[in-house]
């Protein structure tokens, strides 16, 4: 059941992205772009999205197990660290280079697109690189 | 400042945004686990080898598969992509390495981690909208109409 609804979600989730035009990366750039012709829409993007998750969190909070009975991971809240603030500014350097963040990147890639593939292939070689630097536990 | 009214889509961005707020509470209620693609697909390819790995699959499965759910319907929108292949490589390996030292992207820490009040998201999310619109204004401003 559970396979079941990640699934479902991912493919809510995909829908959602390609209607909110995070798909485009010219309108994720237009959206940053606030020196030049500024594209607010995905300002609404995250608005829409956090009003409903918001809603969601709150409830989770409350919660001991999910609604099947799952553990719940959420994060604890933890300090803030170098490694938060300098792996964000990365991301963002890449994403306003690229106008492509993760999920995006994924969806399109199931167009075929051939610059979202490189995209995707070269954000998974960062994210092994990521691994390969992480000290090892024993 | 000035605002580009011809590309502004006010309602199919917030009911795009009502959808993927959906998606990520039913991951969070139904299988207890946060909608972030980058922790979803780092957590894929992390050596661990104690983490549950197929709802990571079919979460991502369903991410690939929605532009032809969307085929079926309708017509997918354009997607213009301006980067040529050498700064799309650098583009994600950035993306990569970034997202997983900062533990999460746009849906991570901007969706998922501001509906929950997080402060570490918070700055997560300034980080990477400031740097995002830096590389923006190089890009936009300062490269292409140097005409380097």
């Amino acid at each position: 059941m559970q396979l079941l609804t990640a699934f479902a979600s991912g493919l809510v989730f995909g829908v959602g992205l390609i209607l909110a035009g995070m798909t485009n990366p010219a309108k994720v750039q237009g959206f940053l772009d606030i020196f030049g012709a500024w594209d607010p829409s995905l300002g609404l993007v995250m608005g829409g999205a956090i009003v409903v998750g918001a809603f969601a969190f709150s409830r989770a909070k409350r919660l001991r197990r999910s609604l099947l009975d799952a553990p719940l991971y959420i994060p604890e809240p933890r300090r803030l660290d170098k490694r938060l603030l300098f792996g964000s500014l990365a991301f963002g350097v890449g994403w306003g280079l690229g106008g492509f963040c993760p999920g995006p990147a994924l969806v399109w890639l199931g167009t075929g697109d051939a610059k979202a593939a490189v995209f995707v292939l070269a954000m998974i070689g960062g994210m092994a690189i990521f691994e390969l630097l992480q000290p090892r536990a024993k | 400042m000035t605002i580009d009214w011809q590309h502004f889509t006010p309602w199919a961005s917030l009911a795009g945004g009502l959808l993927i707020g959906i998606a990520a509470s039913m991951l969070l209620l139904l299988n207890g686990r946060i909608a972030g693609i980058s922790g979803v697909l780092g957590g894929l390819i992390a050596f661990r080898q104690d983490q549950p790995r197929l709802w990571r699959v079919l979460f991502l499965a369903g991410l690939l598969i929605a532009p032809l759910a969307w085929a079926m319907t309708g017509t997918l929108p354009e997607a213009t992509i301006s980067a040529d292949y050498i700064e799309l490589i650098v583009a994600g390996l950035l993306v990569g390495v970034g997202t997983r030292y900062g533990t999460g992207c746009t849906s991570g820490h901007g969706v998922c981690g501001l509906s929950a009040l997080s402060l570490r998201s918070l700055v997560a999310t300034l980080c990477f909208m400031s740097s995002g619109i830096v590389a923006v204004y190089v890009v936009r401003h300062v490269v292409q109409a140097s005409g380097v």
